[in-house]
């Protein structure tokens, strides 16, 4: 068998981006968490929340290492594996990647090292402003990065000359038709998948009669930001759906597997897409709830997949399933945010522990559902990396042979299935040992850091 | 190479900027993956402590410079990232690997107390190959690449050569060196004087590295030998080498006087500026050595001058607030307190 340095380059960058964009989801949320609770122990001076603060500094402090850490190989990427890429696009991505180091990377590096390090060495507003500026550190990193994306979605403000694109308009690039849409879904994605962390935490604490205090505070504030957040963001999801019908058709052809333009279509539920055949197998439908739930009207007409020579198709059923799974979890966050407020008002929230085990079993859903959400937005891009006027297969370095990138990709699927057991091993032991010694003396004194990792486990045992 | 016309030459100062970056990124980073080498060879796992201590605030800062460093060069040279980064693939990918292993050690060495060992070695080789890296990357940039239009066309291990795995080695020399003026700078005792004296092996080693690459390098290529030796050059080039004679002295005599404490890692600072601004001399104007020069490989006007905007303002208040993070740091760490 041929290798492809194509096939195993697109499937380096995507194992790298999806490792990298689970820590990202975390952090992003935690960041801003930690930041109000800071703020409340500022503002109350109530123990607990500088205690719930300094639990989840010392995952934090794992979670973002490991996001940098993944994050420096991004860049890197762009230049080994798809320099055809860079060098067409450099003009107008370039400084938006090298904004997101300057206005976001360096912030939250630097305060970062205060906010673990130096809670006993400045005042406790410069701590809380060390906070602060990681939280909104993690928030300029996702505005620049999206924004990137987004135009290699729905690119703008560009012209195209001799293969390489020139900005026109800095402000369509920055906001291009996209990037609105996937800023919000994303951003509310991280907090809402940092939320359902939060929940099953304080649930497992609830259920195992442990740290009750803080396990309230955790609970009680938890619901009620889902109870907003995960509606909100069924919202902003549809509007993506709207803004994709309208700017990356062929995409969402894939995602609804619409072969056949038309007006009053069925909503798809499940179906087995044919590629080769061009069609579906095993269908399971709803009548004209296509074009409603699509269009936002009976008689919208979707357009479908056959629009397209097949040389300028998305592939069907990866996007097709991972949006499903994306929606799914999405119903399902829903359904258990309903039903917490539900025990909730019913005063029986703290004794139902089936629904506190389920709370516990949703920990993971927002990771999943990011991750079949960048599915559906990068493989329905295909085979695109610029929609429309880069291929995918012009972007690659044209000097890497198959065995190069057999062998680099080989190297960092080692290097994360190694790493990344670990550091969720770290992170659930952290969980485990809950809020506890977080009260014990601190051992930064004399205004000097203690053991870095000592000083986050407030010098226990 | 833009189609626009350029209402004003920006490359000097995206140049200037750029230079500023990786410079700053070699000095910071450098003394803290110096201060990982040096931290396989120290005896007691209290020193160790005190060791990985000095630099934990800061080490995630200092990497910044080398994200800043490529998407930097990304957007101001786009040409010169296009081809040197594919060119270099492997060491990049050992670099970035390297460093994945050496970042994570910070906090794995101590919440993953079960694999502690691992992770002890992971520190110690991630700095060192990392270092290593970086240093063939630099060896093989000085060399060349080969290109067909604005494509690196050369093979996959172009760049293992005797050169740049002098480099190589030249620059873990310099980096322990320069982790061993931190250490000076930030402890006392057994563990200064243990580091005064790792300072001295690396200083022999630096200066041997000077010295070979510096009769290196001109054979390496007509136009650099002729930059340096044809006359005038030849007397105006001439404070360089002395400069740096100089300051070797300097550092040698500062890693032996038990007063001086901040000397040892001022004097390495000279040496990498003066290393630096040899290869920029010998360089210039060319970023991709042989083929583009620095105005080939920049990218459009419109694109330096929308990122020079921000970057003018963003660039002093991040020196700004870094600084600050150091200050807050200041000071010597101690191994008094700590052990409860
Ligand atoms: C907690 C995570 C989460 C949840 C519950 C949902 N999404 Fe989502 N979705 C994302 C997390 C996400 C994401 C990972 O953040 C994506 C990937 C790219 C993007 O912009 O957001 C995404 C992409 C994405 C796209 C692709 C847009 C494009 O690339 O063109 C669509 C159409 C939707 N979403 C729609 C929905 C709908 C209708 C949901 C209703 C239940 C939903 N999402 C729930
Ligand atoms: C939706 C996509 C992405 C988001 C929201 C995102 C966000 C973040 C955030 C918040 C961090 C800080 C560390 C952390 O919180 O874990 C980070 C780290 C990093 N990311 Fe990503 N990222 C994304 C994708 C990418 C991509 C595509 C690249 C490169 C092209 C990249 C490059 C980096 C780099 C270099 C770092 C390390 C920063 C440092 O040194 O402090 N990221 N990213
Ligand atoms: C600005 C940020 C991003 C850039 C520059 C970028 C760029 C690219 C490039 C060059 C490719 C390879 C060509 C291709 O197969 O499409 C790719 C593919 C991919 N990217 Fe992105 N991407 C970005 C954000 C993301 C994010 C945040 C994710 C989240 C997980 C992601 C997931 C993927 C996946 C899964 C693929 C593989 C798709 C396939 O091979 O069919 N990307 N992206």
């Amino acid at each position: 068998m041929e290798l492809d340095p194509l096939v195993l380059s697109r499937l380096q960058f995507a194992w790298v981006i999806a490792w990298h964009i689970l820590l990202p989801a975390f952090t992003v949320g935690l960041a801003s968490y930690i930041a109000a609770l800071e703020g409340l122990h500022l503002l109350t001076r109530r123990a607990v929340y500088q205690r719930l603060s300094m639990f989840w500094l010392r995952i934090f402090a794992v979670s973002f290492g490991m996001g940098v850490v993944t994050g420096v190989v991004m860049p890197f990427q762009l230049g080994t594996n798809w320099s055809r890429y860079a060098d067409a696009t450099a003009n107008v991505l370039g400084p938006l990647f090298a904004y997101e180091a300057l206005t976001a990377f360096f912030l939250e590096a630097a305060f970062l090292g205060v906010l673990l390090f130096g809670r006993k060495l400045v005042p406790s507003w410069a701590h809380f402003v060390a906070a602060l500026m990681v939280a909104g550190g993690t928030l300029f990193s996702s505005f620049w990065i999206l924004a990137a994306n987004s135009w290699m979605q729905t690119p703008a403000g560009h012209a195209l000359i001799d293969g390489r694109f020139f900005p026109t308009s800095w402000t369509e690039i920055i906001f291009n038709p996209s990037f609105p849409y996937r800023l919000a879904h994303t951003v509310v994605a991280f907090y809402v998948t940092t939320g359902f962390v939060v929940l099953g935490v304080a649930a497992g604490m609830v259920r195992r009669g442990r740290f009750w205090e803080e396990a309230r505070v955790m609970l009680g504030a938890t619901l009620s930001f889902l109870a907003v957040m995960v509606p909100l963001q069924i919202v902003l999801g549809d509007l993506h759906g709207l803004n994709t019908r309208e700017h990356q058709p062929a995409k969402l052809a894939a995602i609804e597997a619409h072969w056949e333009t038309a007006a009053r279509v069925p909503l798809v539920l499940f179906a087995w897409p044919d590629e080769a055949a061009e069609r579906n197998r095993a269908v399971l439908e709803v009548p004209l709830l296509g074009s409603l739930v699509l269009a936002h009207d009976v008689d919208g007409v979707v357009r479908g997949l056959k629009d397209w020579p097949a040389d300028q198709r998305p592939p069907v059923a990866l996007p097709f399933f991972a949006f499903r799974i994306m929606v799914g979890i999405g119903l399902v966050m829903l359904a258990l945010v309903t039903i917490g407020w539900w025990l909730r008002l019913r005063r029986r929230l703290f004794d139902s522990a089936w629904y506190l085990r389920l709370c516990e079993l949703g920990m993971p859903l927002g990771f999943i559902a990011v991750i079949a959400g960048w599915t559906v937005t990068e493989v329905g891009r295909q085979p695109w990396t610029v929609y429309g006027l880069l291929r995918t297969a012009a972007s690659t370095s044209p000097s890497l042979s198959g065995a190069d990138v057999l062998i680099s990709l080989l190297a960092y699927m080692a290097v994360y299935l190694i790493v990344y057991p670990i550091g969720i091993a770290v992170m659930v032991r952290l969980v485990r040992r809950g809020p506890h010694d977080a009260g014990a003396p601190d051992p930064i004194e004399s205004g000097r850091p203690d053991l870095p990792v000592r000083a986050l486990q407030g010098g226990g045992t | 190479m833009s189609p626009e016309v350029a209402p004003f030459d920006f490359v000097p100062i995206w140049t200037l900027i750029l230079g500023l970056g990786v410079f700053l990124y070699v000095l910071l980073d450098g003394f803290d993956l110096g201060v990982g080498m040096l931290y396989g060879f120290a005896p007691d796992a209290r020193w160790r402590a005190l060791m990985v201590n000095s630099i934990a605030p800061i080490w995630d800062g200092n990497e910044t410079w080398l994200v800043l460093g490529g998407v930097g060069l990304l957007a101001a040279f786009p040409l010169a990232f296009a081809i040197i980064i594919p060119a270099v693939y492997f060491p990049i990918l050992v670099m970035l690997l390297a460093l994945i292993f050496r970042g994570l050690s910070f906090e794995f060495r101590f919440k993953d107390a079960a694999h502690r060992t691992f992770w002890d070695h992971a520190f110690t080789a991630g700095s060192a190959v990392a270092t290593f890296a970086q240093g063939v990357v630099l060896g093989a940039f000085i060399q060349g690449f080969e290109t067909d239009g604005r494509q690196f066309t050369g093979g996959t291990f172009d760049w293992v050569t005797p050169f740049a795995i002098v480099t190589g080695v030249a620059l873990m020399a310099g980096y322990a060196l320069l982790g061993a003026g931190w250490l000076i700078l930030k402890t006392e005792g057994d563990l200064q004087a243990w580091s005064r004296r790792r300072g001295r092996a690396c200083l022999i080693g630096v200066v041997a590295a000077i010295g070979v690459i510096s009769l290196w390098t001109p054979l390496i290529g007509r136009e650099i030998a002729e930059r340096w030796l044809a006359w005038p050059n030849i007397a105006i080039l001439s404070p360089v080498p002395a400069i740096t004679a100089l300051l070797a002295l300097w550092a040698w005599r500062a890693l032996r006087d038990q007063r001086s404490e901040a000397a040892p890692f001022l004097a390495g600072l000279g040496l990498f500026a003066m290393a630096y601004l040899g290869i920029a001399i010998s360089l210039w104007p060319m970023i991709v050595p042989h083929h583009f020069t620095l105005w080939q490989a920049a990218s459009a006007p419109s694109t330096q001058a929308f990122l020079l905007v921000g970057t003018l303002v963003l660039l002093p208040v991040i020196l700004l607030y870094t600084a600050w993070s150091y200050w807050v740091f200041r000071g010597k760490v101690r191994a008094d307190i700590g052990y409860h």
